[in-house]
Formats: C-alpha cells, structure tokens, sequence
C-alpha cells in the first residue's frame, strides 16, 4: 500500500447550468428564492480526474476523490468511481455550510491530511459557481505544498521531479515541480471520458465514505461560515435598462438597418 | 510618510519587460481609496532591469514603491515572489492589497493571502468603502451585485482585471520613494519556471478595440461559430465570446468577456446568441452602442442594449455577411446603395 503512487482529484458538485440561471433575486421581493437545484460534477473537475486515469494508465497508481459539500454531492463522487477512480470521500457536514475559498480550502486540506500521505493534487482551474480559481493555491499553502495553476499539458510526469506547461498571457511557461504537488488543470489539458446514462445510474450504487466536521479534526471556528474571512455584506438588485429599440422588418430591411448604424460609426465607408 | 502601516498596495508587475496597463488603473483606484482613508500608497514590484519606468507609478498615484530588481526576480517564481511579499507584508500590515487578474495575480493571490490567513475577492468589478472604512468589494451574482467584505483579518485583498477601472490622470510632478527589496537567501524553491513562451496574439485586442463582436451559447455550433467569426473578421472587431462557447470549445478563454474574463469599452458592441447574464454583461463598460442579435423575442438581452434584432443568427449573420463583402468589394456603400 505505501509505496504506490497516490492522487487525489478534488470535484466540487455545482448547479446545473440551466439550472443556475434560474436563481435570480427576485425584483419585488429582492430576495432570493430557495431551489432544490440538480448537481453535476464541476466541467473543469472532470479534466482534473481524466489527468489522473491517465496517469494511472501509464503507472500504477491509487485515485481518491474527494469532495466538500451538500449530501447529494455524493452522487457526483459516485460518478467519479464509475468512470475509474478507486476511492471516494464527501466532506460534508452542517458546520461547513457557507464557506468561502479559504475555509474550503482548509477544510478540503484538513480530509487530504487525514487520507495520508500522497503524490499529486489536482484541482480544477475554476469551479462554474464560485469561479474563484481560489481553491488549489490555497490548498497547496495549507498542504505545505508547491502549486502550478492552469496546467494544461503534462510533459514530463516519471519520477519525483514533474514538467508541465501552465497557461500565461499569450502563450505558456515551462515548470518544474518537486511532488508532491498541486495542480489546477484548464480544458485543453484532455478530452474528459464521459458515462453513459445508464452508468450513472449504476454509479448511485457505489460505496463513498462520508467525513464530518468530528472526522477532521477541526474547530468548529476554522469550518464553513465561521472559517471563512469574507462574508457577503449584501446583495443589491441592479436595474441595467437602456432605451432599447427592436427594428421590425424583413430580414433584409434588419440588414440594412445596421449597416445604416456601422456607417454612421465610421466602421464602414 | 513615517507610519506605514494601514497603507493601501498594489502588487504591480513586469510582462516581457514592460509595467502592465492594469498596474496603472489600480494604482489609481488605490490612490482614491488611500485618500479616503488618509494612508499610502505603496507599490510592490519585482523584475529585472525596471527602474526606468517607475516614475509611472509615483505619476498615477504611488507614494512608495518596494522595489526588487535581482535576476532572482526576472520571471514570477511562485514561491519566491509569495514569501517575499508575505514576509513584507508581516513587516508593514497593510489594510488592503489590489492585485491585476493577471495569470501571475490570479496565481500569487491566493497565495499571497493564505499565507497572511486572510481573505480575498476574485474579479470585482468595483470597490468602495462603507461607513467604518471597511473595503466593499463588489462582484456581480444572481442578476445583482454582492457586496463582500473581509471584516476582521488583514490585508484585505481584491483582484481587479483589466479596464475596471480608468486609467488615472497622470500628475508628472508627483514622486515618492523607492525602498529596495533584498532577494531571500537560501530559499528553497520547489516549484520553478524553466522558460516562458510567447505566441503571438491572435485577432484584435478586445481592451482597446473600437468594436467588439461577442458570441454565445446562441451560436450552437462550431458552423454558427464561424459565421460569428467571420461578422468579426470583415468589421475588423475584436471577437469576444461568453463562458458557453469556452466551455464548448469554440474559442479560447482570453475572448471571454465579463467578471471572470476580460473587460471591453468598445464604440460599437454586438453581441450574438448571448442571454445579456450579468456576469457577461459587467464585462461591457461604457459601450456607446450596443445591438444585440437573438432569436428569442423574450430574451432578457434586449432591455440591456440600444438596437435588437431578433433573428436566428444562423440565417442572420450569413445575410450580414454577405452584404459587408459587398460593400467592401465595391469600395464603400455609396457606391452599393441606389
Ligand atoms: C461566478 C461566475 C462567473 C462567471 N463569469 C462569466 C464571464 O466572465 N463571462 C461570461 O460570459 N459568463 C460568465 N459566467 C456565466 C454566466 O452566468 C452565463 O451563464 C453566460 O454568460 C451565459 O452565456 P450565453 O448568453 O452565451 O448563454 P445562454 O444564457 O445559454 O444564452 C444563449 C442565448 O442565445 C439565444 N439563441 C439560441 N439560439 C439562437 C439562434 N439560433 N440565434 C440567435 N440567438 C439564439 C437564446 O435565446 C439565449 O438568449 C459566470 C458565471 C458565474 C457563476
Ligand atoms: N467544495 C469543493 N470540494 C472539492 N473541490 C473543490 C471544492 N471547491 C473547489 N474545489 C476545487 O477547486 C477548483 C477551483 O474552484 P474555485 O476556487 O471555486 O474556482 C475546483 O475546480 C475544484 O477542483
């Protein structure tokens, strides 16, 4: 068991696009509403865990998911183990509700710990809801360990001694990294597998071990809401109207209409 | 300029030898904001062969700039540039820490700010001061703007991405200090960037573009894509995109517009097969005429513009197209409509 090679992938379950669009404050009453919002596994997440089964083609090698949030975020766990990873593992307890970047990536970082020692991290870029691009590098600092954000090729991944090629302003950098490691990883490292609807199906089945705040070690201050530096101090309902104008007409007659207005800009003579 | 702590910083930067236009914008953001809360502004920098272009920073606002010129700090080492701004940082406690979304930013950031045990904001779109001086930090989320604060812990930090913010009045009398920053000695360096490699920059810039053709999930296709592309390349736009066509791999990441993406102010906007969602729509800072092409007659798109078209864009565009070739084989309009 020691001397194999381990990796743990962190998946953030995350609303359904479409349904996500549908929580909006609610103009009269300002608030927001409460939904029961389907989950899905994270898009960035599955290029994390797809860099992990290949890795494992190439070597042998031990895969964890791990994952911090509501109950029904073990399904996208359990989804993970259809598609190949070994271990799954859903952070989830009352206490970790509200937490920002920080406080779940200190609690992400308390489960990491408690799975033992290990080789390579991989994280998504950006989650599709939080979008912070936060968690990774504050995990690598609560693990002790280095970080490279926006990997998108793994060149050199024998040994102790890993080369990637990270994202930059046009272009990339070149970096070395001693494991054990974090990675966040962007869409063009991998074309993710995918399951079939029936595999999701079959994936319901499958055994997660689920960690509380009293499995972790970990104050109830340094959890969720509490843990967490930044809180939201309010939210403003934002009106963003112009006078707009819809042009009637043929298709032709609309055609017109902007080539009048990018004449009138001087974009065309 | 004797007490130091509670200043306001910006940590600025170096790409390929020059100073970010980002740099300067926040720079002048924190100059506002340190004049309310009557501290400085300091700049952090670390680069190589810099010091030429410093007076850009006393000009936009700065009253001292930390500066690191070593060879140690030519290129951003993650772990050299964090634990010589952590450990200045625990040395001189400022309040607030801007940073650019940069690739070099959105890395060192949360960092930066895990090291100090502190909080941070991603892509904010404004940042203001409430009544106690506590910074509001505001990003854009469920058709409205949260307002976040990092009450207690310190530094407060934010990232801010390109054209947030104008760029500030330029004071040519100003000056301030420069205070040097020592390398760290026998830092062991885990993770290192062997070499960096620039391509060259596709299209139009979108910062600075005078239009901007952006393109949304509408496009439904990587045909419905092209067409979209094509609009852009004959009015010689800049081509933005929002985060659906990213994720379907249309395009790349750099045209995404909005609070995670990149900022525009173009003359003319047009935005096709695209909702008008908030977070894409922050990403549009006084456009002087936006049109919006969609085919849902509903679509809440319309109300954020000037001109709607609703028109499927498969069948729109082609049409558009076709007439601006026209135009253009035929050297101007006059000479085409009669
Ligand atoms: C934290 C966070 C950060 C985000 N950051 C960004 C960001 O920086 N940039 C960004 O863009 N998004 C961002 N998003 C996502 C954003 O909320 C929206 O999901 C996204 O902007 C919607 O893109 P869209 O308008 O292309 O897609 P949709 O909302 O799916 O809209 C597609 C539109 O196309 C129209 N359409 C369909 N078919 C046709 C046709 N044939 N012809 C014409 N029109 C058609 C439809 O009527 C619809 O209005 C972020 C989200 C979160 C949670
Ligand atoms: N609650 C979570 N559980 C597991 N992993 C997470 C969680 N939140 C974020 N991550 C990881 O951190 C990455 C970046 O997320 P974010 O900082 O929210 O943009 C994601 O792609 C995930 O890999």
């Amino acid at each position: 068991m020691d001397s194999i090679f381990r990796i743990v992938v962190c998946v953030k379950a995350v609303p359904e696009p479409k349904a996500a669009e549908s929580i909006k404050i609610d103009p009269v009453t300002r608030a927001l509403p409460r939904l029961d919002i389907p989950l899905e596994i994270n898009p960035l997440d599955k290029n994390a865990l797809e860099v992990a089964l290949q890795l494992k083609e190439t070597f042998p090698a031990h895969i964890t998911v791990i994952s911090m949030g509501p109950p029904p975020a073990g399904d996208v766990v359990k989804e993970c183990l259809a598609l190949g990873a070994d271990e799954g593992i859903l952070l989830s307890d009352p206490a970790f509700a509200g937490a920002d970047a920080y406080a779940t990536a200190y609690t992400l970082a308390r489960g990491i710990n408690k799975i033992g020692p290990i080789e390579v991290v991989l994280c998504g870029r950006a989650s599709s809801d939080g979008a912070t691009e936060w968690v990774g590098p504050e995990l690598a600092v609560f693990l002790d360990m280095p970080v490279v954000t926006m990997a998108r090729e793994f060149v050199e991944t024998k040994g102790k001694s890993w080369q990637v090629k990270a994202d930059i302003e046009h272009g990339y950098r070149l970096v070395q990294v001693e494991l054990p490691a974090v990675f966040t990883v962007t869409q063009d490292v991998n074309t993710p597998r995918t399951l079939s609807f029936s595999g999701i199906i079959k994936a319901r089945k499958r055994e997660i071990t689920t960690w509380g705040i009293d499995d972790l070690d970990l104050p109830a201050e340094s959890a969720g809401l509490k843990g967490s530096p930044t809180i939201v101090s309010k939210l403003t309902y934002i009106e963003s109207k112009r006078e707009y104008q819809i042009i009637e007409g043929t298709l032709d007659e609309k055609v017109e209409f902007l080539i009048d207005k990018f004449a009138e800009a001087g974009v065309i003579t | 300029m004797s007490d130091q702590k509670d200043s306001v910083w910006v940590i600025a930067e170096q790409i390929r030898g020059e100073i970010p236009v980002i740099c300067i914008e926040i720079i002048g953001q924190a100059r506002k904001l340190a004049d309310e809360l009557e501290v400085p502004v300091e700049v952090i920098l670390l680069g190589k062969d810099i010091s030429d272009q410093l007076n850009l920073f006393f000009f936009a606002g700065a009253d001292v700039v930390h500066l690191g010129n070593a060879a140690d700090f030519e290129i951003y080492q993650a772990d050299i540039f964090t634990e010589t701004i952590v450990s200045l940082a625990k040395e001189r406690h400022p309040q607030i820490m801007l940073i650019g979304s940069t690739f070099m930013g959105r890395e060192l950031a949360p960092l930066i700010a895990a090291n100090l045990g502190t909080g941070l904001t991603a892509h904010c779109i404004d940042l203001v001061l409430d009544d106690n001086g506590i910074l509001e930090q505001q990003v854009p989320a469920y058709g409205g703007i949260l307002s976040i604060i990092c009450p207690e812990k310190r530094p407060q930090i934010a990232t801010v991405a390109r054209g947030v913010f104008p760029m500030p009045a330029l004071d040519e009398n100003r000056s301030g200090i420069i205070l040097p920053i020592e390398p760290l000695e026998g830092k062991d360096i885990r993770v290192k960037t062997l070499e960096i490699l620039h391509e060259e920059p596709k299209g139009v810039p979108l910062e600075t573009a005078p239009i901007v053709v952006a393109g949304g999930a509408g496009a439904g296709s990587i045909e419905g894509w092209l067409e979209i592309q094509a609009l852009a390349e004959i009015l010689n736009a800049a081509l933005g995109s929002t985060r659906p066509a990213v994720d379907e791999g249309w395009t790349e990441l750099e045209t995404m517009i909005g609070q995670s993406g990149r900022m525009v102010s173009p003359e003319i906007y047009i935005g096709v097969g695209i909702s008008g969602e908030l977070q894409h729509m922050v990403g549009i800072v006084g456009a002087k005429v936006m049109i919006a092409i969609n085919n849902d007659p509903k679509s809440p798109v319309f109300e954020q513009v000037d001109y709607g078209i609703v028109e499927d864009c498969r069948v729109f565009l082609p049409a558009l197209v076709d007439k601006l070739k026209n135009i253009k084989e035929f050297g101007g309009r006059a000479a085409h409509v009669v």
